[in-house]
């Protein structure tokens, strides 16, 4: 059942993307990021591919596209996960949002936004939201020191 | 005290006062007494009724999956813990079962079935804790009381196997620290008994109770359409009327050969939330009970050089296994390069851990998709709409758990 909603997939993707492999019992599709808001529809709409689970992103510094975003998605009828990437460079960091499609996808594109600093086009609210306004800086990319710190409160002296 | 500037406001609300006439603007929390966790609330009012909310949350965050970069595989596991530190063995166990699938370890039987068994012991602690809070605050305290004092049975008794009472540090890649002691589970069959008595107080006190009714029927409804598509899983997607449970959709562990229900509710409103996870306690309560059973003997641990440590007295006689401790302390378990989406199903939904390993000992990346989170960027759906006081049990009732959902 899964495999076949997995090989589906990937006949109707695997040509458009750059790579398509079964892994852990997950299809992982990297494609463009141009196609990323593109295949989430056809996932949800052709596959049943109701539910977006996660939003997050890799950096890998000494690589160009630096950035890979990743989603993965869940089908609550078929009970199979699919990964999407989709590989960003650092100068402009920016695929299509998912909320029109998904509503979970506000808050993880927020977090994803503040931690790495990838845009989603279209998303008119990607306010901080574990961090605070006016933190500077994206605390997940490997170049942000583990060790910097920004008080909001400036410590007693 | 007045010549120093004001504070900055940590937080941009999504709306401003005096956009519609007659409406105030309340800020709730973050540290409020109704809501248990730090979170904040912004919410434009109608009278008391509830028009918009925006809910930040974030006053937990301590850099989580930052600090999971520089530490090896295993040290990381006392942070896994903090997660949801209601149920943190489940987070234990997820975590490690990540990793294990990435190295290719497949745990001992015996290990399998403990680790079921205790993560649904632990899933019960996790559901006491919300039940009996969000009874709390709606002022019963027979109620809280009761749930609190089983759970609390169930802290010293998960102590007496892992030494700690709420965040044990308990699995280890490749199986588990310890072996249970001796009588822990004529002791656990005690609680359960226990248990049925106390939490069938609590069905009497509450269940058919006007005022609780009144308070948690048809407050903070969700459709299951809704819910799915914001993100929501777990006991508050059951509560819709849709079984969808990672244990019996996509079995891992041992829950493949056990025999239980997924009870569902009939409208996703406060008081399904709460039935939900009533009869839920109940369903494990029967696991623990069939996994006792099965429980075989044998190791805890897979005889793994590559992740388990060797037992204390060859590390103290042979140089070989003094050198395999000390590869394991200082470089850490190594890890072949891939990357792993894996997902359990935790107290409060899909739990998935997403990790990257380049190879060696020390992990690329460590994503929780954590269940609160995700539950926390929807919730705004279910105060909207009701009244101001409704918004304490409909946040008990979602279970928000800081630590998971703040990172």
């Amino acid at each position: 059942m899964a495999g076949g909603i997995h090989e589906r997939i990937a006949a109707r993707w695997g040509a458009q993307a750059l790579e398509a492999a079964t892994t852990h019992g997950l299809l992982a599709l990297l494609v463009e990021p141009a196609l990323v808001a593109e295949v989430a529809r056809s996932l949800k709409a052709e596959f049943g591919f109701d539910m977006l689970l996660d939003i997050t992103a890799v950096d890998w510094p000494d690589r160009a596209p630096r950035f890979d975003v990743v989603y993965h998605f869940y089908s609550t009828r078929d009970f199979v996960r699919v990964r999407l990437k989709a590989r960003v460079t650092v100068e402009a960091p920016v695929v299509d949002t998912l909320v029109p499609l998904y509503n979970s996808a506000r808050f993880q594109e927020r977090e994803c936004h503040e931690m790495y600093g990838i845009e989603f086009r279209g998303n008119d609210d990607l306010r901080p939201i574990l961090l605070y306004e006016g933190f500077v800086g994206h605390p997940l990319r490997k170049d942000y020191p583990k060790q910097r710190e920004q008080p909001l409160v400036p410590y007693l002296k | 005290m007045s010549d120093r500037p004001p504070l900055p406001n940590p937080i941009r609300p999504a709306f401003a006062p005096g956009e519609h006439a007659g409406t105030s603007i309340v800020n709730i929390g973050p540290s409020h007494p109704a809501t248990h966790g730090t979170v904040q609330i912004v919410a434009e009012l109608s009278g008391e009724r509830i028009l918009r909310a925006d809910v930040h949350c974030g006053y937990l965050h301590r850099g989580f999956e930052k600090e999971c970069e520089s530490h090896t595989w295993h040290n990381l596991i006392p942070y896994v813990d903090r997660l949801n530190y209601c149920s943190a063995l489940i987070n234990d166990f997820a975590y490690c079962d990540a990793v294990e699938r990435l190295m290719g370890i497949e745990i001992t039987p015996r290990c399998r079935y403990l680790r079921t068994l205790l993560a649904e012991y632990s899933r019960i602690a996790d559901h006491l804790t919300c039940n009996a809070a969000m009874l709390m605050e709606l002022g019963a305290m027979t109620a809280f009381l009761y749930l609190v004092m089983l759970r609390d049975y169930i802290y010293e008794h998960l102590a007496a196997v892992t030494g700690a009472r709420v965040t044990y540090s308990f699995g280890r890649i490749g199986g588990l620290a310890n072996d249970l002691p001796e009588g822990w589970l004529e002791r656990l069959e005690w609680i359960l008994g226990q248990y049925d008595e106390f939490v069938g107080r609590v069905h009497g006190l509450v269940d058919r109770n006007r005022i609780f009714i009144d308070r948690l029927r048809d407050v903070g409804v969700l459709r299951t359409a809704d819910a799915i598509d914001w993100g929501y899983t777990g006991p508050v997607l059951r509560s819709t009327g849709v079984p969808r449970d990672l244990r019996k959709d996509t079995p891992y562990l041992a829950y493949g050969e056990l025999d239980f229900e997924v009870p569902v509710g009939i409208k996703g409103d406060n008081y399904d939330r709460y039935y939900v996870r009533m009869r839920e306690m109940d369903e494990s309560v029967h696991m623990i009970r069939q996994l006792v059973e099965l429980l075989p003997a044998g190791p805890i641990s897979v005889d793994d050089r590559r992740c388990t440590l060797p037992p204390k007295h060859l590390v103290y006689t042979e140089i070989e296994s003094l050198i395999n401790h000390f590869k394991l302390i200082i470089d850490g378990p190594q890890v072949p390069a891939g990357e792993i989406y894996s997902a359990h199903e935790g107290a409060n939904g899909e739990l998935g851990f997403y990790i990257v390993s380049t190879g060696g000992g020390v992990p690329y990346k460590v994503h929780c998709r954590a269940p609160s989170f995700v539950h926390v960027g929807g919730i705004h759906r279910l105060l909207e709409g009701y009244q101001l006081a409704d918004l304490v049990p409909t946040f008990g009732s979602v279970n928000m758990i800081g630590g998971e959902c703040d990172r």
